[in-house]
This record gives structure tokens, sequence and C-alpha cells, in this order.
């Protein structure tokens, strides 16, 4: 089965054919670099997607602490993720890269800090 | 009484912080940025999202984590000094400059003015979408700002207008956050934004994109209530008996950026009416010498890893003006 997809890996989005044989990728063409081929690798037997999103704060200097996991999660698994999201304050103060929920809902990714927010002046 | 300084940015963006850190290390010991926020960083703080840095830095960053990057450097340069929640009030020619900050009316004569201001979005008003003017209707960066700064949600249910990068990311991001994104509009035959945000934030929702789109109208007494829409053809003329209606309590703007030139325009240079960039032979330059202007206030860029490039070659061309006016002065003395 041929399958049409566009590689989200940067700006360029290659227009990628996918040869699929079930949940497996067989052949790719149209890709401008190594990563479109991974990419639709990846696509066809399990998305995945990095989560970018904010977690509601206390007594720091803003109210909302933007974060995201530190590697890709599957796709299926975003909108669970978010409920967890929803669920969580922070309170002390971070630095960029400082793990919020270590190992996050078992996905084996972290879900991290993406600036520095010390505590309310 | 005026101060002297040799060189005052205004903004402390990306484009302001490339400026700034590249006329340091071109020979520019005093250099003041001027931000009008209470951080550096500027429009990358709400850009929560990744996608930035694959040039630049080589990996793929988020908004605030790029600029990051950015602020720590200019942290670790002692010759450029940051001022926070500082406006700029008036520019002249002469490059007389005055600003507020907390407590504080300032004037200074700067050697050379770099403008890193940045852009406003395109309104409702200027895309002439016609209808009642209830609550609800946000240009999409300010929704942005809204959830990822500010923490509240703008409505329940949205239409977004237009298919620019910002609103694409935008739909994705409501609906993370539990809003209903209806449809995406777009006049035009393709969207404006990139291909992979079509893919990862409309598809992956399943969220329609109506391509040769438009709404003809937004209805609602004090919130949005509904939006019409219609086919168009290639001259962009409604196409008779297409029309349908799509109940929404929240409208996105996302047709755009305007570069913000109010200050060049103060001091007197010429400024093209039709994409108010500054009317300049070469990317940086304004009519007035010893005035620059960088990145979005420029022109409007796609990708912030091209503002750090460009911008940096503002400072390194207001480093070689500074360059070369000392040395006039030295010969005429």
């Amino acid at each position: 089965m041929k399958r049409l997809m566009t590689c989200i890996e940067c700006p360029k989005g290659c227009r990628l054919t996918a040869g699929v044989g079930g949940r497996r990728l067989i052949s790719v063409t149209g890709q401008k670099c190594p990563r479109g081929k991974k990419y639709a690798k990846r696509e066809v037997e399990s998305p995945m997607r990095t989560l970018t999103t904010t977690v509601l704060t206390s007594r720091l200097e803003l109210k909302m602490l933007p974060v995201r996991t530190n590697k890709p999660i599957p796709k299926s698994k975003l909108l669970e993720a978010m409920k967890a999201v929803k669920r969580m304050t922070l309170i002390s103060p971070v630095r960029t890269g400082s793990v919020i929920a270590p190992n996050f809902l078992g996905l084996d990714a972290d879900l991290i800090a993406t600036r520095d927010l010390g505590k309310k002046l | 009484m005026a101060s002297k300084r040799e060189l005052v940015i205004v903004g402390g963006g990306p484009a302001g912080m490339a400026a700034a850190l590249a006329a340091n290390k071109s020979g520019v010991r005093d250099i003041l940025l001027l931000e009008r926020d209470q951080y550096l960083g500027g429009i990358l703080n709400q850009c929560i999202h990744p996608g930035f840095g694959l040039h630049r830095f080589k990996a793929e960053l988020t908004g605030p984590e790029y600029a990051g990057r950015f602020i720590k450097m200019v942290g670790d340069s002692p010759e450029i000094e940051v001022s926070l929640r500082s406006f700029v009030v008036k520019l002249t020619g002469e490059k007389l400059l005055s600003y507020l900050r907390p407590g504080a009316f300032e004037e200074i004569e700067a050697g050379a003015v770099i403008l890193a201001t940045g852009a406003r979005e395109r309104t409702r008003e200027m895309i002439h979408i016609p209808g009642s003017r209830p609550a609800g209707v946000y240009p999409a960066g300010l929704a942005q700002k809204m959830i990822n700064i500010e923490g509240w949600l703008p409505g329940r249910e949205a239409v977004i207008v237009g298919s620019g990068d910002i609103g694409l990311i935008m739909a994705r991001r409501m609906v993370m956050e539990g809003m209903k994104v209806k449809a995406v509009i777009e006049i035009q035959k393709t969207s404006r934004g990139l291909a992979r945000n079509v893919v990862q934030c409309l598809e992956d929702y399943g969220i329609p994109l109506y391509l040769s789109h438009k709404i003809t109208k937004i209805h609602g007494a004090d919130r949005v209530e509904k939006v019409d829409v219609v086919e168009v053809d290639k001259n962009f003329n409604e196409k008779p008996g297409t029309g349908f209606a799509l109940a929404c309590d929240t409208v996105l703007v996302s047709v755009g950026l305007i570069p913000e030139n109010e200050l060049l325009e103060l001091a007197g240079a010429e400024i093209d009416r039709a994409t108010n960039t500054p009317i300049a032979p070469e990317v940086n330059l304004t009519s007035i010498a010893g005035i620059f202007a960088c990145g979005n206030a420029c022109k409007i860029y796609d990708l912030v890893d091209w503002v750090s490039r460009d911008s940096e070659k503002a400072g390194k061309m207001a480093a070689e003006y500074l360059k070369t006016r000392w040395n006039t002065q030295t010969q005429i003395l």
C-alpha cells in the first residue's frame, strides 16, 4: 500500500511516499535527508510527538511554566498526558531542563522545564 | 540633560539580543539594551512549542529555550547593560532617544541606534470581516499569550481565520487545552503556514482546513455566536450556494504580521506604506545613517534562526558605523 505523508522533522516539510505493509515501512522516497526515512518508519509503526504545554505554578514569578517532554511520546497518549499535567502545581523554582515529572506516565520520557523560573519577588 | 551612550538597542527579543552580542563582539564596549517587558526574550517567551534553533543550534528547541540561550550570553556580557520595563517614547533623526522606566524618564544621546522592535499582528479590521463586534475575536498571537503566559482560555469553541503558522500552532494548543477547534478558514488555495504545521497541528487532530474559503460575517451580540463561511473562486469572489455556518464563541485571526516602526517614523525615516518596512538599499539599514533596523521590524521572517543571523549582521554594521564615525571625527579635529 502506498501512503503519502509530510515529514515534520524540520521546516522543509518534505513530501514522502511510503510503501507500507500492515504497520511496517517497506520503502520511502521524497526525503531530502536521512531524518525523513526515520520519520516515515516511526510514523507508520507508532507515531510519536513531543508534548509542549504549561504547568500551573504557585508563588513563583510567572503563573505558568512552559514544559516539554524530553523525547517524543506516543501520539495516542498526548491528551491523557495533558490531563495529568492539569493536575500538577509547581511550587519550587526551576531551571531550564529541571525535571518536573520523571518517567512521565511511565512513557520513558521526563517532563522538563523549558525556562528558568524563580520565586515571586 | 541627556547622557551619552555608544549604542542603544531597542527591543530585547531575539533580534535585539543577537545584535547586541554581535556589536559587542565587533568591539562596541558600551551597549544599552532596552526592553519594555519584564523579561528578555520577546515573543519567544510565549512560543512554547518546539521547532526553533534547528539551523542555529542544530537542535529542536522551544521558544523559551532558544531565548534562554541568548539571555544567558547577554547576561555573561558585562559591556551590555540591560534595562527592563523600559519603554522608548521618542527617537529623533539625530539619535536622541527618550524612554520611561519605573520611576524615571531618561534621555540619551546615542552614537548609533538599532531598532529591534518586532512586529504587530494584522487584525480583523485589516481584512474586513463584516458583522457585529462581539467579544471573542482575537489575533492568534494574543490568544497565545493568554493561554501560555497568563493561563486563561479564550473560549470553548473556536474558528480560526487564516492559516498562518501562529494560527495553526494555536489550533493544536487550544485542542490540547480542551477547547474545540471547528475549522481553519483560508482564502488562498494553499496554506500560508509551514507544511509540517498543517500536519502536526491540524491533521493530527482532525481539524478541517477549508482552502479557498472566507468568513463573510461574524454573528453575536455580546459574545461571538457563529460565523458564516463561503467558498471563493480564483478571483476571491464568493461562489453562490456554497455558504454554511459554524457555531463558535471564539474567532482567532491569523493573517500575518506588520513590522513595528513607529519610532523610525518619528525619527523621520522613509517607510514603505504597503509593508511598513524601512526603505533602504540593504537589509538592516534605514534611510538615516546610524539608525539600523533588524529582525521583524526590518522584514517579516519565517524562522527565528534567520532573525538571529541577520541581526548579528546589524550589530556588526552598527559597530562598523561607530568606528568610521569615530575616525571621521578625529580627522576633523
